[in-house]
C-alpha cells in the first residue's frame, strides 16, 4: 500500500436526494439462482466514466439518478469522472458541462442536479472504491439489500474510501465523448422470444405507434404509455428466462421494459428484446419522453455492439473548460431551469 | 397464428432475446420429462462451455443462453448446442435428495389454517400431506433463492391468492398455483405460508451461498417449535441444517 492511511481520501456524501447507488459492471453468474444483475442503468455512460480516469471499464463509480448527489473529499485530493445524461453539474457554484473530469480538492463540493434531459448521471473516481463484493460484484441491488453499501442506496453522511488514489488532472476539463450525446427517438428491438403470441398486425403497431416513458419507472423496469398491444394466445406464460431489455407485455396490453434491476426469470410474453447498445439511451428518457421501436436484424444489433465498443478504445480527449466551450443545448438547459446564464 | 406448440418436440425451439441471449425452448408447460431436458442440455454446456457462453439460466422449460455475441457467434452457439443433445440425448445426472427440516406450528405457519380451510382439511393433515411429498426443484426465479417446487399433492392445488398478502418471513415454505416454493428474504407474495424452514437457500456469506441445485429433491421434515429455534440458531451461525443424500 503506497497510500498511508492520511492520504487516502474517503469519498463524502454531502447531500443525497434519493436514487444514488453504487454499481459495478454487474452482478452475473448466479442468475440461475436468482440473483439479480444490476449494474448500470447506462452501461456506456458509466464505462465512459471509469475510462476517462483508466479505471477498467467496469469498476465501481457511483450512479446518480434524478434526486441528485453532493459529494466532496476529505484527507486527499482525489480526480473524479462524470458522464451521462444532461445534468447539471456544479463545483464550488461554477457551473460544469455535463460529461467532464476534474480533480476534487478537499474543501470543494460537486453537486450534481438532474436537468432537461437524461436520468442517470455517472460519477466515477481516480482509484478503487474500497466497498466489499458480494458472489463476485459490488453492483446495489436494493430489492435484494446486496452490494454497495450495506445493499441500499447513498445518503447524506456516507463515507466511501478510495484505494489507490489518483489526483493528477487539475481543473475541470470536458471529456471529448460524443456518444454521451444521444437523443432518445427511435430504440432498435430484435424482435421475441415471444413475437408469436402477437398477431403480425400488432407487432406492425407495436413498431408503428408512438410510446412515451411513464413517471412510474425504476431501476427494474421501465414503463410505457399508449395504445395497448392484443395478445393472440393470452398473456400467461410458463416461467422462461428475463434478458435485459426484454420488452413484456402484460395483460392490459402495454409494454414494460426490463432493465438492470430485473429479475432474471419470468412469465410474461416478451414481444422483443430492446439490443444492447440502445438500452442505455432508453434508461436516459425522463417521463414524457416519446420514443418508437424499430425491428432489426442480429447482424445490425452487432455492428451497433461493435461501434460501442469501438468508441472506448482510444483515449478520451480532455478539453479544459472555459465558459465559451459549453455547448448551445447546455447553455439552453441552464437558462430554462435557472432564468440566468451562471 | 397458431400458439406455440405445448408437447416437446424432438428438436427444441432457438429463440432469441435480443443479440446477446437465446432460448433453448423444449416445451411450453410445467413437466418433469421437459425439465429433464432443460437441465441436462444446462449440465452439458456447464460441462464443456464454448467460448463467449457467459452464464446459463435453467427454467421449467427453456435453457436462458446468456453470451457475447461479439465472441460466440450465433451460429456457433446452436452448433454447439446440437452437438451437446445428440451426444448427450435427454439424460441428465440424478439430483441430489435434500431433508428439509420444517416447522407447521401456526404460529410460524402464518397461512396453513386459511389454506387448509381453503383446500377442505384440517390443519394437521394439510401439514401431513405437504410433508408426505418429494419436491423436484424445477427452477429459482423471483427473488435470490426463491426455488420452485413441483410435486405437491393435488389435495393441496389451491389458486395463488388474488392480491398479494404481506411480506413472508424469511424461510417461508409456500404453495399456490399447484405448486411449493421455499423463499428466502422477505417478499409481498400472492403464496399462501404452510410452514417455515430454518434453513437458508440463500446465504451470501456462506460457502456455498447457495445449496440446493436446479434438478435436486427435496423432502420436508417436520419439526416442533422448539427443534425449529433451535436449528435457526445453528443455522444463523453458517451452519447447514438440512440434511443431504445422494
Amino acid at each position: 500500500m503506497s497510500a498511508s492511511a492520511a492520504g487516502r481520501p474517503i469519498l463524502r456524501i454531502t447531500g443525497a436526494g434519493g436514487g444514488a447507488t453504487l454499481q459495478d459492471r454487474g452482478r452475473y453468474g448466479a442468475m440461475r439462482y436468482g440473483i439479480t444483475p444490476a449494474g448500470p442503468m447506462d452501461p456506456l455512460a458509466h464505462a465512459t466514466a471509469n475510462r476517462v480516469l483508466g479505471n477498467p471499464l467496469g469498476a465501481t463509480a457511483v450512479e446518480v439518478g434524478l434526486g441528485g448527489l453532493a459529494v466532496a473529499v476529505e484527507g486527499a485530493s482525489l480526480d473524479v469522472a462524470l458522464a451521462g445524461g444532461a445534468f447539471r453539474i456544479d463545483c464550488d457554484g461554477r457551473p460544469l458541462p455535463p460529461a467532464c473530469a476534474l480533480t476534487l480538492r478537499p474543501g470543494m463540493v460537486l453537486s450534481i442536479r438532474a436537468g432537461q434531459t437524461g436520468a442517470w448521471c455517472y460519477l466515477a473516481v481516480g482509484g478503487r472504491i474500497d466497498v466489499p463484493a458480494v458472489l463476485g460484484s459490488t453492483a446495489t441491488h436494493t430489492r435484494s439489500r446486496l452490494g454497495g453499501l450495506d445493499g441500499r442506496a447513498l445518503a447524506a453522511g456516507d463515507g466511501l474510501a478510495v484505494v489507490e488514489p489518483r489526483a493528477r488532472l487539475g481543473e475541470p476539463a470536458s471529456l471529448g465523448a460524443p456518444w454521451m450525446d444521444r437523443p432518445p427517438g427511435t430504440i432498435r428491438v430484435v424482435l421475441g422470444p415471444q413475437d408469436d403470441f402477437f398477431a403480425p398486425s400488432e407487432i406492425a403497431a407495436f413498431l408503428d405507434r408512438d410510446w412515451t416513458v411513464t413517471a412510474r419507472g425504476d431501476r427494474m423496469a421501465c414503463f410505457l404509455d399508449g395504445a395497448p398491444l392484443v395478445h393472440a394466445c393470452g398473456h400467461d406464460i410458463v416461467s422462461d428466462g428475463v434478458a435485459a431489455g426484454a420488452i413484456q407485455v402484460p395483460g392490459q396490453g402495454l409494454p414494460i421494459v426490463l432493465m438492470a434491476d430485473r429479475q432474471p426469470t419470468g412469465g410474461y410474453p416478451k414481444i422483443a428484446t430492446v439490443i444492447g447498445p440502445d438500452l442505455g439511451r432508453l434508461a436516459q428518457g425522463q417521463a414524457g419522453t416519446r420514443l418508437r421501436f424499430r425491428a432489426v436484424t442480429l447482424a445490425e444489433a452487432l455492428e451497433a455492439r461493435r461501434v460501442e465498443a469501438a468508441a472506448l478504445e482510444p483515449d478520451i480527449a480532455l478539453e479544459p473548460v472555459v465558459r465559451t466551450d459549453f455547448t448551445s443545448e447546455f447553455l439552453l438547459g441552464r437558462n430554462l431551469i435557472d432564468g440566468v446564464v451562471g | 397464428m397458431k400458439a406455440p406448440d405445448p408437447e416437446p418436440a424432438d428438436r427444441p425451439r432457438f429463440l432469441d432475446a435480443g443479440e446477446a441471449a437465446l432460448v433453448v425452448e423444449f416445451g411450453a408447460a410445467v413437466d418433469p420429462a421437459i425439465n429433464d431436458r432443460v437441465l441436462a442440455l444446462d449440465a452439458a454446456l456447464g460441462a464443456d462451455p464454448p467460448l463467449g457462453l457467459a452464464e446459463t439460466v435453467p427454467t421449467y422449460r427453456s435453457l436462458m443462453i446468456h453470451y457475447d455475441p461479439l465472441v460466440l457467434s450465433r451460429a456457433a452457439l446452436v452448433a454447439a448446442v446440437e452437438g451437446r443433445l445428440a451426444e448427450r440425448g435427454a439424460a441428465r445426472g440424478a439430483g441430489r435428495l435434500w431433508t428439509i427440516p420444517c416447522c407447521y406450528d401456526p404460529a410460524l405457519a402464518e397461512d396453513i389454517a386459511e389454506a387448509a380451510s381453503l383446500a377442505g382439511l384440517a390443519v394437521a393433515d394439510a401439514a401431513a400431506f405437504h410433508a408426505g411429498a418429494l419436491y423436484r426443484v424445477y427452477m429459482y426465479g423471483f427473488a435470490p433463492g426463491f426455488a420452485y417446487l413441483g410435486g405437491l399433492p393435488e389435495a393441496l392445488a389451491l389458486p395463488r391468492r388474488s392480491s398479494p398478502r404481506a411480506p413472508h418471513p424469511p424461510g417461508a415454505v409456500m404453495i399456490g398455483g399447484g405448486l411449493a416454493a421455499i423463499g428466502t428474504m422477505p417478499m409481498p407474495t400472492g403464496w399462501y405460508v404452510l410452514g417455515r424452514t430454518p434453513e437458508r437457500l440463500f446465504a451470501p456469506e456462506r460457502d456455498p451461498a447457495f445449496l440446493i441445485e436446479s434438478g435436486d429433491t427435496l423432502r420436508f421434515e417436520p419439526v416442533s417449535a422448539d427443534t425449529f429455534a433451535g436449528l435457526e440458531r445453528r443455522a444463523a451461525s453458517g451452519e447447514v441444517v438440512a440434511g443431504r443424500a445422494a
